[in-house]
């Protein structure tokens, strides 16, 4: 599968083996030895796909797009929200990724990508009293249409997608979870992210540029 | 009127002592305890569901997973609701829920935070997102991880091709 994700497949070709991913999956003719190779996100971006822009409101009001970030290096793409207490161990964390990296050309983007009717926490106003309440130093935009969590192919947040920017073209260079430990930060053995951000600014190979987490399902609107 | 009060003082241990006996304990486990149970060759069938006492639709999922816990009664199925709470919200949060809740199937917690070995090491084709179902019977070398919430009716369909 990890061919699958590196192997550049046109939208719909992608959209075609991931519905046959999800059949075959649906099959439960799965050997006991589960040989099948993980897939997080099939019908979202792989690692080394070029993003499209996207515009978002951001709590201050503003319209916030990644075409903005065009004198960085890249950027720290990280879908979160106010209710999910994974979201919340990991905001601290989130908050410090942003003061370390955002002057080295790394800023952090907070998304929202939860539906406000499911989780009233997550509303705009709501989002807005969390970001003033924690100083949030970057943007904090609702993805009210919820179209830029599925191009990123995200499923839960905290979600985190590194992206490398060369011109005006955005590149997934990372995606998964922050660290080793969502309890514990004192406890972290392994900063997935601020490795694959590392590697990037010393102009090196991301190394691991897949990792997965347990975390609050994105409640999907229903159509 | 003493010794009624003397006997209605006694009823009241009673009720706690037997209150005390029913409520269910919820055990804080590791992975190599969990992948024995999930690699035991065995002809019972384990129905494992992962959730959190923050995930709505686990909830809303509960009552299904109950019912059909009490649907199979006498068959070879063994149920194990495995809490991915963080371990210091045992107390706080799990157990009030497993009471309130009068849950009967199996309840354990389990304590690991490297998700990303974790996961895997459950099943590969797990995105990590709760709640997720894993039925496995080994003698019929079947296995099928289900990663949505899913009703009786749901839930059944998928056991029945284990038994």
């Amino acid at each position: 599968m990890l061919l699958f994700m590196k192997t550049k497949l046109n939208p719909p070709a992608r959209l075609l083996a991931g519905l046959v991913m999800l059949l075959t999956l649906g099959a439960g003719q799965q050997p006991v030895q589960n040989a099948a190779a993980p897939l997080a996100n099939p019908l979202g971006y792989g690692i080394g796909d070029a993003v499209a822009n996207f515009r978002l409101k951001n709590v201050d009001g503003r319209t916030v797009s990644l075409a903005d970030f065009k004198d960085g290096k890249g950027a720290i793409i990280v879908f979160t929200c106010n209710h999910c207490p994974f979201s919340r161990a990991y905001e601290d964390r989130v908050i410090a990724l942003n003061q370390r990296f955002m002057s080295q050309g790394f800023p952090v983007i907070g998304i929202n990508p939860n539906d406000p009717a499911a989780y009233e926490e997550d509303s705009f106003e709501n989002m807005k009293v969390r970001a003033r309440e924690k100083g949030y130093s970057f943007p904090y935009l609702a993805d009210e249409t919820q179209e830029v969590a599925r191009a990123f192919g995200a499923t839960r947040t905290p979600y985190v997608v590194v992206l490398k920017r060369e011109g005006d073209k955005f590149t997934v260079q990372y995606m998964g979870t922050i660290d080793d430990n969502s309890q514990d930060a004192g406890s972290v053995t392994h900063r997935y992210v601020e490795d694959a951000v590392n590697n990037l600014l010393a102009g090196k190979p991301v190394g691991l540029n897949t990792t997965k987490s347990v975390g609050c399902a994105i409640k999907w609107k229903t159509v | 009127m003493i010794s009624s009060v003397i006997r209605f003082s006694f009823l009241l241990i009673l009720l706690a002592l037997a209150q005390r006996a029913t409520a269910q304990q919820v055990r804080v486990v590791k992975w190599p305890e969990l992948q024995t149970l999930m690699s035991q060759a065995t002809d019972t069938t384990y129905v494992f569901n992962f959730w959190a006492t923050w995930c709505k639709p686990c909830l809303q999922e509960l009552p299904a997973l109950e019912a059909l816990n009490q649907a199979v009664r006498g068959q070879k199925v063994k149920f194990l609701l495995i809490s991915m709470d963080f371990v210091n919200q045992l107390e706080s949060k799990v157990l009030p829920l497993v009471r309130s809740r009068k849950l009967t199937c199996p309840v354990v917690l389990l304590n690991e935070t490297d998700h990303n070995t974790l996961i895997d090491q459950i099943d590969r084709s797990w995105s990590g997102s709760l709640p997720a179902t894993l039925i496995i019977n080994h003698q019929k070398n079947r296995r099928k991880l289900i990663e949505r919430p899913l009703n009786f009716n749901e839930l059944r369909v998928e056991l029945t091709p284990f038994l």
